[in-house]
């Protein structure tokens, strides 16, 4: 049993159900209470889908339990069959279902439709949505896909893309301008509005994309083995793994790899002068694996950001993230637990978190800006306009979202020369945060007894140095503070001047 | 006092009930925890459960409003699934993990979910036990709030019948409001009350513990909302009297409602009018001002949160509308009974839900305006058809006069919208 408050994952029912919500002609009956049919409500709202998801929810309650809940799984599947009509069925159970054991595949089985249909096992109790992503999308793979003769051009398929991903939508252009680029065809997009029949032409492509290994990696290992496909490793989220992405398609396509970078503006965005300020900036990174691996190389060698921790939320992926974060001199932190990354980012305290909604929101709380790089999403994730991470267009996506929540170059300047002044003092925030804009606080009480908190009991900070240590601008406050803190610690100071802090600032000079 | 006499011949009063059973698509009660966190400031709310559980109040909530939220859901695992024994001791040891994390907190609900009563995990027991382990300072109780069990609204029902069996006994005439209202809503109910005369008056539930309301045989409540079928009978079971009025939404519902208790507690109609004559007639203007975009248009009902037909009286007596149906998830007719009585003949009253049918009667009929769940609207929506989200309904204050407008402009506000933006694509 353990106390959760908030989830980064839902359970892996509601992966299947992404999957099943973002293709066409397929139905999933899902064996479960009425409360359940929350989840609807994710797509619908979240995503502004205008369909409802093609789930059935068999809705049992406490007085069907002695009786036949199997029955109504049974009129359930057949309801659905004859009002949607579906090309494929996906049957399965949620955590309640789980425990009475009815066998949903084993109770389809033996109804005899006249169309595949696909059982799951996803166990509840042990795993999460992005396992129920993959493991969905894999099966449906299994069952319907089979070797065939390969197109007659060079072809490709999309595979991970699904409903409430981050930006999934607008990827999928992304990588299919790449592909046109280089002449390559695309066989199938999956699950992203693909039918049954199209997963069974899957086999017809010379090669996979596997876009969000989150999703559809045991998919994609699949039809390596089944279908003699090679897949993509590298995510082209960035400029250098969009170039990487590019050369490694070409050769196993076995063909020239074809470049037209004129609609990326991101580098030079990078090296204008206005971005100087963007130098070491300290940021944080945690979201999905593949989402942050991407950003770890971004923000490191195309934003020239340092990267002072990262970590991922789902598990199975930890073994990638934690070498990632071993290149970087980092430990990683793994966990699915938003307190444990709160007080990580609280420790490392960073002028930056590239994160997911929860992060946002310790960011909040913590005053520290934050962008969103990864789900979970809201509502604010879908945006109308066209807003790719993939490719060149994501790379210049992520360069303008990235900066958005900091202090912009001059505006750095004007704010460390004028720091007492009206306009630019430290709880504006950023001018162009309209919203965030507060009259200066009154003065608060400067001198405080026991000094300033340093994390350790043995650390004070004298009064002189605190006061000093506030009239550094608020967004580098943090580093200052910590790298003092750092540098006395090293030293044996138990005492912090402000001798201590300039000599700090001196030795960490760059 | 002009009450206007229910003629029940031409009323909904005795209309046939379609009663469904297929797929619904309403929350379970776990949803209520949502207000009641924010409305009981010393409890917490403790979901015993599954991540699904975990997901919904999360999805219910939008993602983290609340910084530091007084629910969670402790997740059970495999291993409490395969023995009894450890999932009561793991269940012992998160409570006096959370108990000692927050000082503050004196009520503790353990909240069952379907997983934790398909288990049979007794909550109750635990309860007890852990209310021996934390006295004197904090008290524990236990309501299920499961989806087998409950559905959206009845959440808060069985969280509040359980509390009464533990209130004090009182022997004094007292009036008790039943129901987890806004604050502002609360106070004005209270305010109407107290200068009519009446008084002392509790509210069940308190926002703090040690306020709670004393119950016994002089005890007489009312309920904010129509709903509370088993917190009825908790309370009358301990002797209790229930007045009888149709529930405080627009100005008739509200008039009526404060109408019923001022009855019971002898007011006269002169201070009856000198009270309520200046918030009817704001209530009346604003309704007036806010409904009319709604005169002469249907609405359809679908089962959410058993508001349905005190909503479908005041908007068909008050705002010129025409229900077509009226779906309740469930109908408690000694509740809902007056307000029934006042709607006149002609909607459809509908008890549970197929979804599949109920959709297809809305695509036949193509009401003005559906009132369903946030799972159905932008479906609704992209077929041509407005609506209104039932959840608004239970997290807005909507009773009594001062929001009367407010409550008539939650329904017009998708009409004008459609209007407006018709308007402008055909300029
Ligand atoms: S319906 Fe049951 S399992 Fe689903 S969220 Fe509600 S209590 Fe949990
Ligand atoms: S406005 Fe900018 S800083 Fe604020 S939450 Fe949005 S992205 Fe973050």
């Amino acid at each position: 049993m353990k106390l959760t408050v908030w989830t980064y994952e839902g359970p892996p029912h509601v992966g299947a159900m992404r999957v099943a919500t973002a293709m066409r002609g397929l139905h999933y009956v899902l064996h479960a209470p009425q409360g359940d049919t929350y989840a609807d409500l994710l797509f619908t709202m979240i995503e502004r889908r205008d369909h409802r998801p093609p789930v059935s929810y068999t809705t049992f309650e406490g007085r069907d339990l002695g009786a036949d809940t199997a029955g109504i799984f049974r009129d359930t599947c057949r309801a659905a069959y004859d009002r949607f009509l579906p090309q494929a069925m996906i049957v399965g159970a949620s955590c309640t279902a789980e425990l009475i054991q009815d066998d949903p595949g084993g109770l389809a089985e033996t109804m005899g439709l006249p169309i595949p249909v696909i059982p799951l096992e996803l166990p509840s109790y042990q795993r999460k949505e992005n396992f129920g992503t993959d493991e969905t999308f894999f099966q449906i793979v299994k069952a319907l896909a089979k070797p065939m003769p390969r197109s007659a051009e060079v072809s490709v398929n999309l595979l991970g893309p699904l409903a409430l991903g981050f930006r999934h939508r607008d990827d999928i252009e992304e990588i299919k301008h790449l592909l046109a680029q280089m002449g390559i065809a695309v066989n199938v997009v999956a699950p992203f509005g693909a039918t049954p029949e199209d997963i069974a032409r899957l086999g017809a492509a010379h090669a996979n994309i596997l876009m969000y290994p989150e999703h559809a990696e045991a998919a994609a290992r699949h039809l390596e083995r089944v279908c003699g496909q090679p897949y993509t490793k590298t995510v082209p989220i960035g400029v250098g793994a969009t170039h990487d992405f590019v050369n490694e398609l070409a050769q196993i396509c076995g063909i020239e790899p074809k470049i037209d970078t004129a609609r990326l503006r991101q580098p030079w965005w990078s090296k204008s002068v206005d971005s100087t300020y963007l130098t070491g900036k300290r940021v944080f990174l945690f979201g999905d694996a593949t989402h942050v691996q991407a950003a770890a190389r971004i923000a490191r060698d195309e934003m020239g950001f340092e990267v002072v921790g990262l970590g991922c939320y789902n598990r199975e992926f930890a073994r990638p993230i934690r070498a990632l974060a071993k290149e970087f001199g980092l430990e990683a932190l793994i966990s699915d637990d938003y307190l444990a990354v709160e007080q990580a980012i609280e420790e490392a305290a960073p002028e930056m978190i590239l994160g997911t909604q929860m992060e946002r929101h310790i960011g909040k709380r913590l005053g520290i800006p934050c962008a969103v790089i990864s789900a979970p999403v809201h509502v604010q994730d879908f945006p109308a306009r066209y807003s790719p991470q993939m490719g060149w267009e994501g790379a210049n996506v992520i360069f303008d979202t990235w900066i958005h929540p900091l202090v912009m170059g001059l505006e750095e300047h004007l704010l460390t020369m004028f720091r007492e002044d009206f306009e630019f003092h430290d709880d504006a925030g950023a001018s162009h945060h309209g919203g965030k804009a507060v009259a200066p606080s009154a003065p608060a009480p400067e001198v405080q007894e026991r000094g300033l908190e340093t994390g350790s009991d043995v650390m004070v900070w004298l009064a002189c140095a605190e006061k000093e240590l506030k009239k550094i601008p608020f967004f580098v406050r943090g580093k200052a503070k910590r790298n003092t803190e750092k540098f006395a610690a090293e030293r044996g100071v138990t005492e912090i001047s402000v001798d201590t802090l300039y000599e700090a600032k001196a030795h960490y000079a760059r | 006092m002009n009450t206007p006499a229910p003629i029940r011949a031409q009323s909904c009063a005795n209309a046939p009930v379609l009663k469904e059973r297929g797929q619904r698509e309403v929350f379970c009660g776990l949803t209520g925890i949502i207000w009641l966190h924010r409305k009981m400031q010393d409890a917490f709310f403790l979901v015993v459960g599954s991540r699904t559980c975990a997901h919904l109040l999360q999805s219910a909530a939008g993602v983290m409003i609340f910084a530091e939220p007084r629910f969670g859901t402790a997740i059970l695992e495999e291993t409490d699934l395969a023995g009894m024994a450890d999932a009561n001791e793991e269940l012992d040891r998160e409570v006096a993990r959370l108990l000692a994390r927050r000082p503050d907190i004196k009520q503790l609900f353990l909240v069952g979910s379907c997983p934790s009563e398909v288990i049979k995990l007794d909550l109750a027991r635990a309860a007890e036990r852990l209310t021996v382990q934390h006295a004197p300072h904090v008290r524990v109780l236990n309501y299920s709030g499961s989806g087998i069990e409950t559905t959206f609204t009845q959440g808060e029902d069985a969280c509040l019948a359980a509390m009464v069996p533990v209130l004090r006994n009182s022997t004094a005439r007292e009036l008790v409001l039943v129901g987890a209202l806004p604050d502002v809503v609360e106070d004005q109910a209270i305010s109407l009350l107290r200068a009519m005369g009446i008084g002392p008056i509790r509210v069940l539930p308190s926002a703090r513990a040690e306020n709670a309301p004393e119950i016994g045989e002089h005890t007489v409540f009312a309920c904010f909302q129509p709903f509370l079928g088993e917190t009825t009978a908790a309370l009358e079971r301990r002797g209790a009297q229930r007045i009888r009025a149709p529930f405080p939404f627009g100005e008739e519902g509200t008039t009526l409602w404060l109408r019923a208790i001022a009855d019971e507690f002898g007011v006269d109609d002169a201070t009856f009018a000198r009270v309520t004559d200046a918030p009817r007639a704001r209530a009346r203007k604003a309704i007036e001002n806010a409904s009319t975009a709604l005169h002469g248009k249907s609405v359809f009902f679908m089962p959410d949160s058993q508001l349905e037909i005190p909503l479908a009286r005041f908007l068909t007596r008050e705002c010129g509308m025409e229900a077509i149906e009226i779906g309740a998830p469930y109908i408690h007719r000694d509740l809902v009974g007056p307000d029934l009585d006042m709607i006149p003949e002609g909607p459809q009253i509908s008890e549970g839900q197929d979804v599949d049918l109920q959709l297809d009667r809305v695509r036949a009929a193509r009401p003005d305006l559906t009132v369903c769940g946030l799972g159905l609207a932008n479906p609704l929506e992209a077929e041509g058809l407005s609506t209104k989200w039932a959840i608004e309904l239970v997290f807005t204050p909507v009773h009594f006069y001062e929001q009367a407008g407010d409550l008539a402009g939650l329904f017009s506000r998708p009409l004008r919208r459609r209007a407006i933006l018709e308007q402008g694509a055909a300029r």
